[in-house]
């Protein structure tokens, strides 16, 4: 169940096999030349090497044939228009109450998105494609992350194929009270293709916020989102960073946070995927200076039909940083979780501390969970622990509940909810952890309080779990 | 209330209840005592509906009701109570949480109104205080990190809330302090009425002290090899069970109360 691997990590792909692939990059005039020059570097990089396949480390437990069935294209400007009659009543509620900006098909769609009140003083919101049309130091500098290589195709072909998204700039020392959120939501839509969102955070020194991105797809169609979410913290910055995955059932849902941390600066991501018939959530992390800290958290829920694939890369490039990461799976049915987690402690980063943690649940003797915790170690004094655990529910605990008059079904969605509300509990109490733990409840695993936070669950109503579960 | 007639129970193939007998009426407090590894466990778990133990002969009369082919929960909801001798952990579960879960299920099941979360507060902490119990620990997790005691109290605790119509105490007083002891028995105590009984499970006297048993009954073997009134136990104490478990060995005749 555990491999290590003593090579040094790969950001450049092993040769690729996949069929030859056209990828359109043509010029945008309106695009400052630097952009197209990247676009076009990177749709060549997609044709040389071809999409991943089950024979690239990374991606060896996810098949991305089907979603390949869907054209790689944007959607034609004419179906954007109709983004904004999507019904606002489709969107998470209630607001987080700051920034809010929503993204359809790819698309900002101006109309469901607001500000949320006056933006707070050193912070800037765009629309990425409206950055896009100036040159933006930020912008070209977030391209040229990957200018020698790309770790595989998906992530090449956002930066060859984004139409738009969000440029948010903390100015140094701004303070963002309010979470500044981002929902991405699919629609069907007459020739809708691949969309490819694609945001850019970059922070100045001692600069704070918190980001939420949640993915919404409708209930029917299949739609293949392949987002990147591209992070630059300066000294001393602190970036709250949750992700919601929710898409919808027929859908493929590729997202990557992609983060750089400098000296003193701290990360916190936490993600919870429930939805897509395939949702994989990269997270790649150089701690890039000194001090740097860096938490991961991940519960996926995972049900029959559902593949959820979680790569984690966490680079200890610089001495004296600390990372800790706590994944969790619940599988059920003939669901397919996956935890790849790769710690790189690299020459020098003496003073390393670093934690890695994976505990699965299984539901099902038809469920699975492949969970491959590595840790590469070339520096000295380093403090490097990782475990992995698969188990199913204790029955010695399910009987317990069932002696004192809790139905089966329900006992298993109690337990289960024990299980996942150590991640839960990292969404802090407020709003967004109210938005995780419904997106949660209905995944129909868990029984949580009515409107239970944390402890608060104990003076909650009691809710009844769905039996049975997916 | 509860008739157990000549039950045969076994675990991983192997026998280790070898025709039990016992029966308790409405109303009334039974000791059961024996050695380690007598059975008296393997009986607590088979009256709860434990999974892995088989019930190879015999049967379990429930006021009158077939108690082997009713599941935990529906037994529960019948008003049986287990206190384990090992009460489980349930991390990531708050017990407060727990608590509620379980008596709104047998609530719902007696088709009662559920109890909102305000009444339920209070009628939670009306009980913990009779169990000298820390609220505190009512907001960890299910016995997660509880001390030996700690885990005991919360048996009691439940047994509270829940208010059983038999309960089935498996050495809950094993492990605790002299005054959670007294707390254990005040609580057995609290709970004692003409229509609800109590089978207790000890090695120790004392308990027996504060409760009074109307019949003690000895366990050996797989069965129950001699019954007696509340002095059996001071008897048993003074001699231990050397020979009693020897049936046709007895020291002592079987006395009046019946084993049947
Ligand atoms: N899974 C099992 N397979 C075989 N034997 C078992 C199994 N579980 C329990 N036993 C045995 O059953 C016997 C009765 O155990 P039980 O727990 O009922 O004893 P007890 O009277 O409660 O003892 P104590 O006073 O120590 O609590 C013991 O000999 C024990 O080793
Ligand atoms: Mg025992």
């Amino acid at each position: 169940m555990t491999a290590t691997s003593r090579s040094v990590p790969a950001r450049t792909p092993p040769s690729g096999t996949a069929g030859a692939v056209a990828v359109d990059a043509p010029d945008r005039p309106w695009e400052p030349r630097w952009l197209n020059v990247a676009r076009r570097r990177a749709a060549a990089w997609v044709e040389a090497h071809g999409f991943p396949t089950v024979k690239h480390e990374d991606w060896r437990y996810t098949k991305i044939d089907a979603a390949l069935a869907v054209p790689l294209a944007a959607p034609p400007q004419g179906a954007v228009g109709d983004v904004d009659t999507l019904a606002l009543a489709d969107l998470p509620t209630p607001p987080l109450g700051g920034v809010r900006v929503v993204v359809v098909n790819g698309r900002v769609a101006a109309g469901l998105s607001s500000t949320g009140g006056a933006l707070a003083p050193g912070m800037r919101v765009e629309p990425l494609a409206d950055a896009l049309h100036k040159s933006q130091g930020s912008l070209e500098q977030a391209w040229g992350w990957h200018a020698d290589g790309y770790a595989h195709a998906l992530r090449a072909l956002n930066d060859a194929a984004t139409l738009d998204g969000v440029l948010i700039e903390l100015a140094a020392g701004a303070l963002v009270e309010d979470p500044i959120e981002i929902v991405y939501a699919s629609v069907p839509a007459p020739g809708a293709g691949w969309s490819h969102p694609r945001v850019v955070v970059v922070a100045g020194a001692g600069a704070r916020a918190t980001l939420v991105e949640t993915y919404l797809s409708g209930p029917s169609g299949s739609s293949v989102t392949n987002a990147v979410t591209q992070v630059h913290l300066g000294q001393g910055a602190e970036l709250e960073h949750c992700v919601l995955q929710g898409a919808g059932m027929d859908s493929f849902c590729f997202s990557s946070l992609e983060a750089r941390l400098a000296r003193g600066s701290r990360l916190s991501s936490r993600l919870l995927a429930t939805g897509g018939r395939v949702g994989r959530h990269e997270v790649d992390v150089v701690l890039a200076d000194e001090g740097a800290e860096l938490s991961l958290d991940g519960l996926f829920l995972t049900g029959a039909g559902q593949h959820h694939d979680n790569p984690v890369l966490v680079d200890h490039a610089a001495p004296s940083c600390t990372s800790r990461q706590l994944y969790k799976g619940v599988v059920s049915g003939d669901g397919h979780g996956v935890f790849n987690g790769h710690i790189v402690v690299r020459p020098g980063a003496d003073g390393t501390d670093a934690a890695q943690v994976n505990k699965n649940l299984l539901l099902s003797d038809r469920a699975e969970v492949d969970t491959r915790p590595r840790l590469e170690i070339n520096a000295d004094e380093v403090a490097c622990s990782h475990g992995a655990a698969v188990g199913q529910l204790d029955p010695d605990a399910l009987f317990y509940l069932r002696s004192r008059g809790v139905s089966e079904g329900e006992a298993r969605a109690v337990l289960v909810s024990g299980f996942a509300r150590e991640v839960l509990d990292r969404f802090g109490r407020g709003s967004i952890r109210g938005r995780a733990e419904e997106l949660a409840m209905a995944a129909g695993l868990l029984a949580l309080g009515e409107d239970g936070h944390g402890d608060d669950a104990v003076t909650a109503g009691l809710a009844r779990a769905r039996p049975g579960g997916r | 209330m509860l008739v157990v007639d000549d039950l045969h129970a076994s675990i991983g193939g192997t026998e280790i209840l070898h025709g039990l007998s016992l029966e308790i009426g409405d109303g009334e407090i039974h000791a059961v005592m024996g050695p380690n590894g007598s059975g008296k466990s393997t009986l607590a778990h088979v009256l709860a509906g434990r999974d892995p133990y088989q019930v190879t002969a015999g049967r379990v009369l429930y006021d009158g009701a077939d108690l082997l082919a009713m599941t935990p929960e529906e037994r529960a909801a019948a008003g049986v109570f287990l206190g384990f001798q090992h009460p489980v952990e349930i991390p990531g579960v708050p017990t407060m949480y727990f608590l509620r879960t379980a008596l709104n299920a047998l609530r719902r099941a007696r088709h009662h109104e559920e109890l909102g979360p305000v009444e339920f507060l209070a009628l939670v902490d009306a009980k913990r205080r009779l169990v000298d119990m820390d609220r505190s620990l009512l907001d960890r997790a299910v016995n997660d990190g509880f001390s030996g005691g700690e885990r005991k109290r919360n048996e009691i605790l439940q047994m509270l809330v829940l208010e059983p119509r038999l309960a089935v105490l498996d050495e809950t007083d094993s492990g605790l302090d002299i005054d959670a002891l007294r707390v254990v028995a005040a609580g057995v105590r609290s709970l004692r009425a003409p229509h609800r009984s109590a089978v207790v499970i000890t090695h120790h006297r004392r308990l027996l002290d504060h409760l009074v048993p109307d019949q003690v009954h000895v366990l050996a073997g797989g069965r129950i090899v001699r019954s007696g009134g509340a002095d059996l136990a001071a008897e048993l104490e003074a001699h231990g069970y050397a020979g009693v478990h020897e049936p046709g060995a007895e020291p002592h005749p079987v006395s009046t109360a019946t084993a049947r």
